[in-house]
Order: C-alpha cells, then structure tokens, then sequence
C-alpha cells in the first residue's frame, strides 16, 4: 500500500511538491472493511477500527538558521475486539492483510485474559455528524523551501535588529475515520500549520507563536516582529520581590493555566474522586465573567466531531456564570449516571472515561492595551512554563514566567521584570478576573490549544523569583 | 532490512547527500491497567517503519515513512535530500561532524523473563490483586496498578560504513492509591509516581519489586497523610529519597547539560542553560562529594539510557558531568563535540521512534554513590524533613530555580523519625542546592531510577533516561513555599 507521493526533483530554490498526501477516504474505508471482513472469521463478537494517518512537516531554527528539517508520514490502524464480554485493543502500521489478522488475533488474545465486564456496553449503531470544513489546499500544498523561505525573512529580521531568533513553521495534514461491525462510520480530515518563534537579545528573550487549519491565518514576519520588540524592551530587567500582583495574562498564559482544568469536568474524574469539581457541581466556583463551553464545531478549533466510540460531539456549556453546571460523558459513564452521553469518549479500553478536548471560553472587549491602562501598578506576562499541578482539588499550579515579564505603573509598561515562580490556584485565580479580552485560538506549550480571552487578574500569587 | 537500508543510502547518495544515516526501526509495546478493581487499559501496539538523515548542500533534511518497499524508501531518502536542500536557504555555515569509526554490532539488552512471552492473565492477575489491596484499606478512593512492556529493535546504517543491529526490552510497573477527603486529595506510588519503576530488563524486575507486598502501605499511607501535619515553610536541612533525588538530578543536571540546549537550539520550546561554554571546568556546581556521571554503558546498570550505541552509530561512554563537585562535560553529538574541543561525540544522540529525528537526550545521568548508611545519616541528622515520591516539578528555562514537592514527609528529630508531613515541597537555584549536599548514602541504597516520560524537541519526543541516586542531605533548603500563601 502507498500513498501518492510526488519526490521534488528542483534544486534547492525551486519549489518541490509538499511531503505528503494522504489517502482518499475510500481507501481508509477499505481499511475498514477489511478488518471488519477478517474479524468475523476470527470468532469477534464486535468490531471497532480506527485508522489515523499524518503527513507532517516541520522546520526548526536556531542561532537564526535552520538547523532541523523534517517530513513524516504514517497510519495506524487499531482495532479493538469484543468478545463475551470483554474487549481489548491492538494497533498496527502495516496494513497488509496478514498484518491486519495478526492484530485482529493480538486484540482478541489480550481480550480473552481477563474476567467478563458485565457492564461492558455493545457497540454503537449509525450515527449522523456534522459537517466541518478544515481541511486547506494552500496548507496541505506548504512546501519545505517556501517554509525556508519564511524562515530566512524571520531571520533577517532577527539580524537587523542585533538579535538570535529560534522556532519552528510546521504545517500537515491528517485524517482519521472510524467504522464498526454495527455499521458506523466516521471520517474527519484537517490542515494544520504553525509558526512559533523566540527572539533573543541577551540576556532577554521575547515569544509569539500562532497555530491555525489554514497557513494564511498569521504572517511569521509579523508574529517575528512583535517578538523583535518585546524582546528589545525585556533587555535591561529589574528584580521585584515576589509577592500578590494584578497581572495582564496574554491569552497564551491564560491558555497554558487554565489547560489543566480540562480533565476536572469529566464525569469519570468525579466518579474516580479526583476532579476538583467533586462536592463543587451546581456552586459557585468562579466569577460571574467566567463561562466556558466545549464546542468542537467552533470556528476557532480544530479536531474531529466524534469521540473514540464514534459519538458525535455535543456542544456542552461547563460553566455557566461562575457556576460548573454540566459535565462531559462516554457512554459508559453517561449509563452510570442515567446521563445522555455528550460525545466525548477515549477511545475504549481505558480508564480516565472522556473529557472535553474543545473548551471555548467567553471573552470580553478589553484589550491588553485596556486592561494596562486602567493597572495602576501589575505585571504583563507574555507567557508561561513548566507548569504542573501542586495541589488537585484547590487547583494550585506552579510554573515560571518566560519571555518576557513587564512592570505596568500608572497605566503604562514602565520596565522589563525579571521572572517569577508562581504558585497559583487556578479556581481562585478564576474567581479573580477582573478584564476579558475578546477570545482568540490560543496556543502555547503546555496545554492544547483552546479558545480563551486575555485576562486581567488581581492578587496573582509569585512566590519566588529566579536569577534572569 | 539491511537491503532496504542500503538502498536509503545509495538513493541519498546519488541525489547529492554528503552523509545519510538511517534508522530501522521495529517498536513493541504492551499496556495493561487496572482501576479500582477492574481492567483499565489492555492494548498492544506495534509500529515499524524507517526515518533518513541526509546532509546535502551542507544542510540537514530527514525524511521518515512506513512504507517499506524499495520505492518507498528510495522515495524518502530523496525527500530527506530535498529537505537538506531546502534548509540550506536559510543557513550560516555549513555542518561539520567530528569524526567517528564504522562498527558492524549486533547488540540485545538482557533479561531473563521475556513478558511477551508470558501469560496474560498473569499479569493481570497480579494487578488485579495489588489493587484489591490497596482498595482494603479504609478511605482510599481510588486506586490504580499498571504494567508496560517495550521491545525496539533498530537497525542502523550510515554512509562511513556502520550496520548496528540493537534490541532492547523495557519493563515498567508501579502502583498507586488516593485518598480524597476532607476537600483534600492524597496519593501515595510504589514504587515511584507517575508509573512506576522502569528499566531494561524483563518481567524479574516486576517479580523483584513485589507489588502485593507494598499494596497495603501504599493505601494506608494514602489515608494517612489526611491526618498527618502540614508541612511548615522554613529554611533547612532536607533529606531526599532516592527516587525524587533522581528526578532533581534530571531536571537540575540532565537538562542544563545537552549541548544542543546551551548552544541555543531548544531556545523556542525546551529553553537554554545556564551552563555557558565559559563555564566548563571552571564552575563549582556542586559540594566536594558531588559526582556525577553521564553513563550509558550496561556496565553502570541496566537503565532507560543503557545501550551499545547512540542513534548516529557512536558507542556508549562513560563521562563526568560533575567530578568533586567541579563542572567537567556535557552531553554532545558528532555536530556539536568539536565546539567544545572534543574529538569525539559523547554519544547521546536518541531517537524516540524512527519517525523522529536524532537529538541530543541524556543517557544514564548518575550521581555516584556516597559512604553513609541511611540509618547512620538519619542519626546523625538533628532537624530535618525527609522527603519521598516526587508529586509535581519545575525548573525555570535556564534550569537555575525549581520547586518540587512530595507525596510524603517525615520530620526528622533528635536524629529520628518522628512524625509524617503531608504537603512537602522544596525549591532552590541549581548550584547553590547541590553546593549544600553534604552528605550522600551509600551503594548499598543506590538506585538506577528510569523516567520514561523526558520530553524535548519538535515535533515533540518522549524518551526514558536513567539516574542513579541514594538518598542524600542538603542544608539550608528553602522548604514548603508550594503551599505558603504570601
């Protein structure tokens, strides 16, 4: 089996064809059937197929060259068996017939070791999905010398300005489909690009990224320029005690923080007792300005419309006014809970359940300029690193600010500060809120990408302060 | 697979590559899970394919697919030139590689039970039987056990010559119980956190670490810590267990090392070093007892950065990262070991999959053993916390300040231990936490602890490392700011 695949023959500073293309979704469906075929001869009482293929692509820089280049392409396909009760999994990049009979084989084997799952449920029938449009020619077409290119300009700009520039301009393409012996069949491709850079001027650094379906949703000379400046103005940084602070969280700081509060709004998670929401559904928890949906079918994300059993993804408001109001459910813990599943299943076996993967939280109109004007004295922060969770029921997460941190006095940014660890409780920090900026697809490094607004935030708790 | 290898080399050649290097690789993994007295996670996976390395124009490109025919591979090792050529639009030198000799090996890690082989319900079974006890105990309200098993064979071939088969199996197992009372959540991990203990070897490592047998006090220990006192914020003495000492040791020491993150290539995602070029063997990092060791030879145990060659077909070495407490090397690759004067690559170029590029990635990054026995150096200690099971970490992007805390705390009285902390963290600046390292336990109490989950590079790679650590002591740590609330 082999993709269509078109081996640039130019010299470098022609354009050659993009890395990779991917499979026609009747081929994927092929996959399918064939497995769906062999597993009935195989004693399976149910069967589930996944098949997932990338072609992706990425060019990395540094000391303002490029110092890595890659292409990949791969499928995978798994396959999860049910019999008597019980259900195992097991994935194969081969795709030749006998291949695809020994995971058959390898999934009912791993099946047949363990005891009967009385409340293992069958698989689901036919479902209906709605259609989202996420796949762009333009991106899918991205070539390794126009990335060059891109990056020899980001570069430039680097070099007239006395500067070091590093990151990356990565764009790909992958799809996923979904079928079983009920009948159902899902399928979902999309494009993906993005651009991330850090500008260095020593000792400073400075950072702005974007990531989108489509290339031609961001500039990388603009995303080069604004880390030019904010690197430039974080050059001569002054230490301040750590302590409480209002801080101007850009939406890549708000994004990498509140990422980790995903999983607390999956039914499992409370059932397990590890949720932060357990004891705290339907109370408030945050301020009035705080709502947050998952809507996998926002303009702004991206991802398939089904979950791992094929449930197409519901829209769920998490949060209503402060107020944690729903959570997201697999069928299994939907069933538990007498609740309709919302389309937000791992795929099975496993046990974290589900959780919301689209979160979309309500913005404001202030924008970061707005919420500096009216900071008498506060901290504007770029972004955020090396976050892990501290404490899991108060939410405390601690992290260190990165690339550039600025003091905000009488309205205006005054100097540059250098970084800070924080030890912060996401609830309370949520119940602090002051300022929304409108909310944009954000991303950073911590969490997937999400749709958040900016935030202004009062009493920011940074507890320690490093050398730079 | 050395057919198809070659043909990778001579189609790079042919399309202009100077050098090419590939990777074969076959990638076997096992998952079993339980929850709360049932199956969690059963799965298998399996993936093979080839990634090529290729430097042309002076440049690299690296191309990687699974489509093993003579056409498809010939296809991406001309892709991997083209991509070399492209990178040379925007490049400020060409690459240079120190040299290296050509080796013809076969290699396989040992062990004596491979798990693939062994029955499933087994497994299972034991599983099934640390998490019924854990789940006896009182208050635990949720409780986890897992296995993992690997096994990767890679062949690589480069254009000087090398074919170097290697096979290594891995084996993870571990155990946890949680307790959530009281608006508070506690966990307690056997034998370390997030998984377990990792190494290369088969299933006698999980028969060694006898999970039923600590199931009980993992779960009363997860109940417990509801109860116990709060850890109080103070500047002192601290006494870490080995497995969160190792963890110190791969933030603190293993990161700030990879000469590919001082020389500013990580500086978009992983971050820098504080350990400029200047610094080599003029920085006292650490007290006069410090010594620390980059070692992948099997000879130094047999961990997660164990191996008989680096992913660019350079053999294991032993070399000192830290000796008598002065900074003396770092970890570097055939690219970058002749900017810090070597002759020769360390040999610590890894590869997650053969999807992935070769990085620079710490190997087996050891603090060598000290002279003390642990309940000589807990007499001899009149006030500390001893702190055990890593709970959450971070480090700054230059690795100079981190904060970690712990599942567990003892206080440490009068030269005993007296009663159990809950909520222990510690934080610091790099040199100054290992410049106060003034005493570490002995072989006796040395472990070769395996992180499984080291992540760096785009597109992101996950690799195991290996650090061996016994407990030691630290004076005048700055302790519990996790949880203070200035």
């Amino acid at each position: 089996m082999s993709t269509s695949r078109k081996s640039g023959k130019s010299p470098a500073g022609k354009s050659t064809a993009p890395s990779a293309q991917l499979f026609p979704e009747r081929e994927l469906r092929r996959i399918i059937d064939t497995v769906l075929r062999l597993a009935k001869t195989t004693g399976a009482d149910e069967t589930e197929v996944h098949v997932d293929e990338t072609a992706d692509s990425l060019t990395r820089f540094a000391n303002n060259a490029i110092h890595q280049n890659v292409a990949e392409h791969g499928l995978n396909v798994s396959i999860r068996t049910v019999v008597d009760h019980r259900t195992a999994r097991a994935t194969t990049n081969r795709i030749d017939e006998d291949s695809l009979r020994a995971a058959i084989e390898a999934s009912l084997s791993l099946a047949h070791s363990q005891p009967k799952d009385p409340h293992l449920l069958p698989l689901p029938g036919k479902q209906r999905y709605r259609r989202v449009n996420r796949f762009l020619k333009d991106t899918a077409a991205l070539t390794p010398e126009e990335r060059a290119r891109a990056v020899r300009r980001a570069c430039d700009i680097a070099i007239q300005n006395g500067q070091v520039a590093a990151g990356i301009f990565a764009s790909g393409l992958q799809q996923s489909a979904l079928g079983n012996s009920r009948g159902l069949f899902a399928a979902y491709r999309e494009t993906h690009a993005e651009f991330s850079i850090t500008m260095q001027e020593n000792p400073a650094a400075s950072w702005a990224k974007a990531n989108a379906a489509s290339v031609r949703a961001f500039d990388p000379q603009q995303l080069a320029r604004r880390a030019s400046e904010k690197a430039h103005l974080a050059v001569d940084a002054r230490e301040l005690p750590p302590g409480r602070y209002t801080v101007v969280l850009e939406p890549a700081a708000v994004l990498d923080l509140v990422g980790f509060l995903f999983y607390d709004f999956a039914a499992t998670a409370l059932e397990d007792k590890r949720s932060c929401l357990n004891d705290r559904m339907g109370k408030p928890l945050f301020g009035k300005n705080i709502s947050i949906t998952d809507d996998a079918h926002h303009p702004l994300q991206l991802g398939a419309p089904f979950d791992g059993e094929g449930i197409p993804r519901q829209q769920v408001a998490l949060v209503d006014c402060g107020v944690p109001k729903n959570l997201v459910y697999s069928r299994s813990s939907a069933k538990s809970a007498h609740k309709k599943p919302t389309g937000h299943g791992f795929a099975l076996p496993n046990e974290y359940g589900e959780a919301p993967m689209n979160l979309v939280f309500a913005g404001g109109d202030s924008s970061l300029e707005k919420m500096a004007a009216s900071t008498d004295r506060g901290l504007l922060v770029t972004r955020l690193w090396y976050i892990r969770e501290v404490d899991p029921y108060e939410k405390v997460m601690t992290g260190m600010t990165r690339d550039g941190l600025f003091l905000i006095e009488k309205g205006k940014v005054t100097s540059a500060v250098r970084n800070f660890r924080f030890n912060q409780s996401i609830l309370e920090m949520l119940r602090n809120v002051e300022q929304l900026g409108p909310a944009v697809r954000a991303t950073g490094e911590e969490a997937f990408e999400m749709v958040v607004p900016a935030m202004k935030v009062r009493d920011f708790h940074f507890s320690e302060v490093t050398k730079f | 697979m050395w057919d198809l290898c070659t043909n990778a080399l001579d189609t790079a050649r042919l399309r202009g590559a100077t050098y090419a290097d590939v990777r074969m690789m076959h990638l076997r993994q096992r998952d079993l899970t339980t929850k709360n007295g049932q199956v969690g996670t059963l799965a298998q996976s399996e993936s093979i394919g080839i990634g090529i390395r290729a430097l042309a124009h002076g440049a690299w490109g690296f191309a990687s697919t699974d489509r093993l025919t003579r056409e498809g591979v010939s296809a991406c090792a001309g892709e991997a030139v083209s991509i070399a050529k492209a990178s040379s639009l925007a490049k400020r030198g060409d690459v240079e590689m120190v040299p290296e000799d050509a080796y013809v090996d076969s290699w396989q890690s040992p062990f004596r039970k491979d798990p693939f082989e062994l029955p499933l319900e087994n497994q299972l079974a034991l599983l099934l039987a640390a998490d019924a006890e854990m789940r006896r105990i009182k208050g635990v309200t949720l409780t986890e056990a897992g296995l993992q098993f690997r096994k990767i064979d890679s062949w690589f071939a480069s254009s000087i010559g090398s074919r170097i088969h290697q096979r290594k199996l891995i084996t993870g197992c571990g155990i946890a119980a949680t307790s959530f009372q009281g608006g508070e959540i506690q966990k307690r991990s056997y034998p370390n956190s997030f998984g377990g203990q990792h190494a290369l070897g088969g299933y006698e490592l999980v028969e060694s670490l006898d999970l039923l047998k600590h199931a009980p006090r993992v779960g009363e220990e997860a109940a417990a810590l509801h109860s116990a006192a709060q850890c109080l914020e103070k500047t002192g003495t601290l006494i870490l267990g080995g497995s969160q000492l190792g963890l110190q040791i791969h933030e603190s020491v293993g990161h700030p090392i990879e000469l590919d993150r001082v020389l500013g290539q990580e500086a978009n995602f992983a971050g820098t070093s504080f350990l400029t070029l200047d610094q080599l063997n003029k920085l006292r990092y650490g007290s006069d007892i410090v010594n620390v060791v980059a070692d992948a030879r099997l000879e130094h145990g047999a961990g997660l950065g164990s191996f008989a060659y680096d992913d660019e077909g350079v053999p294991a070495q032993c070399t000192d990262i830290i000796k008598d407490g002065q900074f003396r090397g770092y970890l570097s690759n055939r690219e970058t070991a002749h900017l810090i004067g070597l002759k020769r690559s360390s040999g610590t170029m890894r590869t997650e999959s053969w999807n992935r590029l070769p990085i620079i990635r710490m190997t087996n990054i050891s603090l060598n053993p000290g002279t003390w026995d642990f309940d000589d150096l807990i007499a001899d200690t009149d006030d500390a916390i001893l702190m055990e099971t890593n709970r959450s970490w971070s480090i700054d992007d230059r690795r100079y300040q981190f904060q970690f805390s712990t599942e567990m705390g003892w206080e440490i009285k009068g030269g005993k231990k007296t009663r159990m902390l809950k909520n222990p963290s510690y934080s610091g600046i790099t040199t100054e936490f290992w410049n106060s390292c003034d005493a570490i336990c002995s072989r006796d109490h040395w472990t070769l602890w395996g992180t499984p989950n080291c992540g760096k590079g785009q597109p992101m790679q996950t690799m195991g490392t290996g650090h061996g650590a016994a407990p030691s002591r630290f004076r005048n740590v700055k302790i519990g700011s996790a949880f203070s609330n200035q």
